[in-house]
């Protein structure tokens, strides 16, 4: 009854390939969109915003770059924290060496060496695949971490190793540093999450998006039928690699504000794979529900042990840790396809209510 | 030049310096690799078996070595609690096969390896509330007296380590190819479904192959256990054997054991004679790189099997 395109006719093919053709879903997007641009920041304390919405959009962002190379072109990998450390101590350097630039271009700056990296760390993609690739993978995530805690250059020879985030302006308002409003630095990541999901989105209808998931789906078939694997491989590392560089970096700047190389370890190349596969594979919905979840749920499970049943924290801790184990487990086979098929599901049947037949 | 000098000149040079440090270097590599082995080898069962890569072995090893100390402490001699623990670590695979195994049928690999992640979330937690999460020590009275041999030193704990490994995998080598049970696992890591149309048992076999993967689990978390004590790191070994299973392929058991012998050494001499000229602490990613470039001219490992494809 609410949710039905019947009578929604389209008059032109710009139309007919919008990326929501159903008005019902512009109307949804738009009110989410409001909701999260405005109603939130009025709405949210500083909690709300340093501990928990922050990390999740820059979470969701990553979980975009990884469902790029792991969902939709089918590489698995196990070097997301490594790339987004690229993207972190890049931008660092970047914006301690040029300090006028604004902090945007910084972030993509930085997201263009992770490219880079992604790219290289992305040819053995080319020799081996499955699970051959996602050990490779491995050695990206041990290298770079290696490499950036040894040498000096990346944290300006800092003597405590970390990196810290400078004040950095746009247009007079602070976004970064630690005097930086939470609702600007929230803004900044939800206006760089929607830009990246946007574009996302529309490179996956593309013919670069389809190319990737003929090689997921079977690269020797795709070969045959004219797609160059090597391109094709490369160009998904790189714009994957490009993503998570931007959400490391936002991850630095934005939410840590210092950080070392511990906080881009392998946890966090598993916590993004888990969001991906929670969320749904190649979905961009997927990998913002997966990181909503993510982040939602240790913090729930904690007030819940702590709060709740006033458990010691180490008790909790290990208990947290079981039920989150066993939560994944359960996810997996209640719906291996992800929380966005059960959005999926949910819209399927909104459109037949309340006359299921 | 400097540099050039210090990654190709220098390190030979030590090494033709001192012949017998070389020999140490590398006999320290091998009880390393040993160890590694010990953990690839219950991967392979794993993904030979059942094609899924158990992540979760490395806390499967830190789950039996819990459990095996924590059975100790209540004053159980050691061989009783031996027996105790291998009979968790059964129930354990009977547990896994039933309630994670099973219901995910069918799903793609990348859900199974997904599983066996929340497992090792799982089982940590588990092991950490049941027996706590301090350092213990674990001691089954393996002895430790370095002695020399023709100016060599060796360890007798290493040699004990080396004998348990291949003792392991003789008897594992015989219950594969003279065992009825063996012949059906061999059966069912060729081809699942032929298996299951000649009638063996898939369920049966999972659950047999997880129960030997959970008594490897146990030798290694012994050994590493005793070596440097169990605590939450031992579950990190599995990063370490990750590399042994790349290079030996994933479906091949003397692959784990070959590979987990390079990589031990190859791990040992670059980080003594390249690790100065890098910067040190190379450990973490030696061992990847080492794999990587193996990998590049056998893509399938070592010992893996011919990789064919058909469209």
């Amino acid at each position: 009854m609410l949710y039905r395109e019947a009578g929604q006719f389209k008059s032109s093919y710009g139309a007919d390939q919008a990326v929501f053709p159903i008005a019902q879903d512009r109307w949804f997007i738009a009110a989410a969109a409001v909701f999260a641009f405005v109603v939130v920041p009025l709405i949210a304390d500083d909690y709300w915003l340093q501990a928990i919405l922050i990390p999740l959009l820059v979470y969701a962002l990553a979980a975009l770059g990884l469902n790029v190379l792991t969902g939709y072109a089918g590489q698995l990998s196990l070097g997301t924290g490594g790339f987004m450390a690229v993207g972190a101590y890049m931008s660092y350097k970047i914006t301690t060496a040029f300090p006028e630039l604004n902090i945007i271009v910084v972030f993509l700056f930085s997201g263009l060496f992770s490219a880079a990296v992604g790219i290289v760390f992305g040819l053995p993609s080319l020799r081996i695949k499955g699970f051959y690739l996602a050990v490779a993978t491995l050695a990206a995530q041990f290298f770079l971490i290696w490499l950036f805690n040894k040498v000096g250059w990346f944290y300006n020879y800092n003597p405590s190793g970390t990196i810290d985030a400078p004040p950095r302006a746009m247009l007079g308002v602070l976004i970064t540093g630690a005097e930086a409003q939470p609702e600007v630095k929230y803004l900044t990541a939800l206006s760089l999450l929607s830009v990246f999901a946007l574009l996302t989105k529309n490179l996956v209808r593309s013919s670069v998006g389809r190319a990737w998931m003929a090689i997921r789906d079977m690269d020797i078939a795709a070969e045959i039928i004219g797609i160059r694997p090597l391109r094709t491989k490369l160009l998904a590392f790189a714009i994957s690699s490009f993503i998570c560089g931007v959400a490391g970096a936002e991850l630095f700047a934005l939410h840590f504000g210092s950080v070392e190389t511990l906080a881009f370890d392998i946890n966090l190349s598993f916590l993004i794979l888990f969001m991906v596969i929670i969320g749904g594979l190649g979905s961009i919905l997927g990998s913002i529900l997966g990181a909503a979840f993510m982040v939602l749920m240790p913090i729930a499970l904690t007030n819940l042990f702590v709060g709740g049943l006033g458990m010691q924290a180490v008790t909790a801790k290990h208990t947290e840790f079981m039920v989150f184990g066993g939560l994944i487990i359960f996810f997996l086979i209640v719906e291996p396809h992800g929380l966005a098929r059960l959005w999926q599901i949910a819209k399927e049947k909104l459109r037949l209510w309340p006359f299921p037949y | 030049m400097g540099v050039l000098n210090e990654f190709f000149v220098l390190p030979f040079l030590d090494i033709a310096e001192a012949p017998l440090f070389f020999i140490e270097v590398i006999i320290g590599g091998l009880s390393a690799g040993v160890m590694y082995s010990l953990v690839a080898l219950g991967f392979v069962l794993i993904f030979k078996a059942s094609g899924v890569f158990n992540f979760a072995q490395g806390v499967l090893a830190l789950f039996a070595a819990l459990t095996l100390v924590g059975i100790m402490e209540w004053g159980v001699p050691a061989p009783v609690a031996l027996l105790l623990t291998a009979a968790v670590m059964v129930g354990l695979a009977f547990a896994v096969e039933r309630l994670v195994l099973r219901p995910l049928v069918n799903q793609e690999h990348i859900i199974l390896f997904m599983s066996t992640i929340g497992l090792a979330y799982f089982l940590e937690g588990l092991g950490d509330t049941l027996w706590g999460s301090n350092v213990k020590k674990l001691d089954i009275g393996i002895p430790e007296q370095s002695f020399e041999i023709g100016g060599v030193l060796l360890n007798q704990f290493e040699l004990v380590a080396a004998a348990t490994a291949g003792t392991l995998v003789a008897v594992l080598a015989v219950f594969f190819h003279y065992t009825r049970v063996g012949r059906a696992l061999r059966a069912v890591a060729d081809d699942h479904q032929a298996a299951l149309s000649v009638g063996i048992p898939l369920k049966t076999i999972w659950v047999i192959v997880w129960s030997v993967a959970g008594i490897v689990a146990l030798v290694a978390g012994i050994m590493w256990g005793s070596k440097s004590g169990v605590q939450f790191s031992l579950s990190l070994i599995a990063l370490k054997a990750l590399p042994v299973l790349i290079l030996g392929g994933f479906t091949s058991v003397p692959g784990a054991i070959v590979g987990g012998l390079i990589i031990g050494v190859g791990e040992k001499i670059g980080e003594v004679y390249w690790g100065p000229a890098l910067g040190g602490a190379i450990e973490n990613w030696f061992a990847y790189v080492l794999a990587l470039m193996f990998l590049v001219f056998r893509p399938q490992g070592l010992f893996g099997e011919k990789i064919i494809e058909r469209v």
